[in-house]
């Protein structure tokens, strides 16, 4: 068994835990601001260890091809990190503008 | 106040600051302008060779017909927006010296944040533990960059999203329970300061 294995087995797993953790908080928050908060940023980072999971398998057999891609890849993280809090304040906002109040404690869930 | 007279403030402000900045450059024509690219070629050549840098990964291909069309078309979109590009060379350093502690820093409290999160998130109980609340606080913070930068921290930790921030740093910020809005603005607010130079402003 290789090091490299293990390390993007741990990475992919935690991973995939946070993107469940996410899934399930959209389902399980009681309201609108509430729900953001794991769709928003559990999948950043998420996604970061995802995506540093497969830059690290891709460099397996290394060759300046798979460095590019590996590079590729990270790319689209720091993409994803710009444009997510992004979007996240965008939604917050239009919420905000069509005037929805934020669901506090003691009330039903929506 | 409504939300778009708010904005409309905003890009009001923000114009009368670029003009006061851009008082040497923007009152005359093309003379003026030649100069100032002349004394500032530095940054053209930072934004040539980062896009060339961001070129190569993407093409991947390194025979001289594709480096060479990468060259060309690097150097007319740095050519035409290294004006949007106000910071000199050297402030452009600093400012990297100063955000890579920052950056570190940030990804802790990221991955620490986000496990808080997780937590709630598959406790059997989560809607006893939850308490959302919007936050209001003021912050000391002067720079629009630094304001901007503060904003986005808060939302990319998990616990907080920033809803609103005004020109002179009133934050709205909504948290998910008490353990995520206490801590602000503290800490985080502290680093961005010293991040852009404003720690003991």
């Amino acid at each position: 068994m290789d090091i490299i294995n293990i390390i993007v087995c741990v990475l992919l797993f935690s991973g995939l835990f946070f993107l469940t953790g996410g899934a399930v908080g959209i389902l399980r928050f009681p309201d609108f601001y509430s729900r953001l908060h794991p769709a928003g940023k559990l999948d950043t980072l998420g996604s970061l260890l995802a995506m540093t999971a497969f830059a690290l398998f891709n460099l397996h057999h290394f060759s300046l091809g798979a460095l590019l891609t590996s590079l590729k890849i990270l790319l689209i993280v720091v993409f994803i990190f710009l444009a997510s809090p992004t979007a996240t304040h965008g939604i917050v906002d239009a919420g905000v503008r069509a005037g929805l109040a934020p669901w506090t404690k003691g009330e039903k869930r929506r | 106040m409504s939300i778009d007279q708010k904005w409309g403030r905003l890009l009001d402000k923000q114009e009368e600051k670029e003009l006061g900045n851009d008082h040497n450059t923007s009152k005359v024509e093309n003379s003026d302008r030649g100069s100032w690219r002349r004394k500032n070629f530095g940054l053209y050549a930072v934004t040539f060779f980062i896009m060339l840098g961001v070129w190569a990964i993407l093409s991947g291909k390194f025979d001289p017909f594709h480096l060479s069309l990468g060259v060309i078309s690097c150097a007319i979109v740095s050519y035409l927006s290294a004006d949007l590009l106000r910071p000199s060379v050297r402030g452009l350093l600093i400012l990297l010296v100063r955000w890579v502690p920052y950056l570190l820093w940030l990804m802790k409290e990221i991955f620490k944040a986000n496990l808080h999160v997780t937590y709630l998130v598959f406790h059997p109980r989560m809607m006893d533990l939850i308490d959302p609340k919007i936050v209001k606080f003021r912050s000391k913070l002067e720079g629009d960059l630094a304001l901007v930068t503060f904003a986005n921290s808060i939302t990319l930790t998990p616990g907080t999203i920033t809803v609103n921030v005004s020109l002179d740093g009133d934050f709205k910020v909504h948290a998910i329970d008490k353990a995520s809005g206490e801590p602000l603005p503290g800490e985080m607010e502290a680093r961005v300061a010293k991040a852009f130079g404003e720690s003991d402003g």
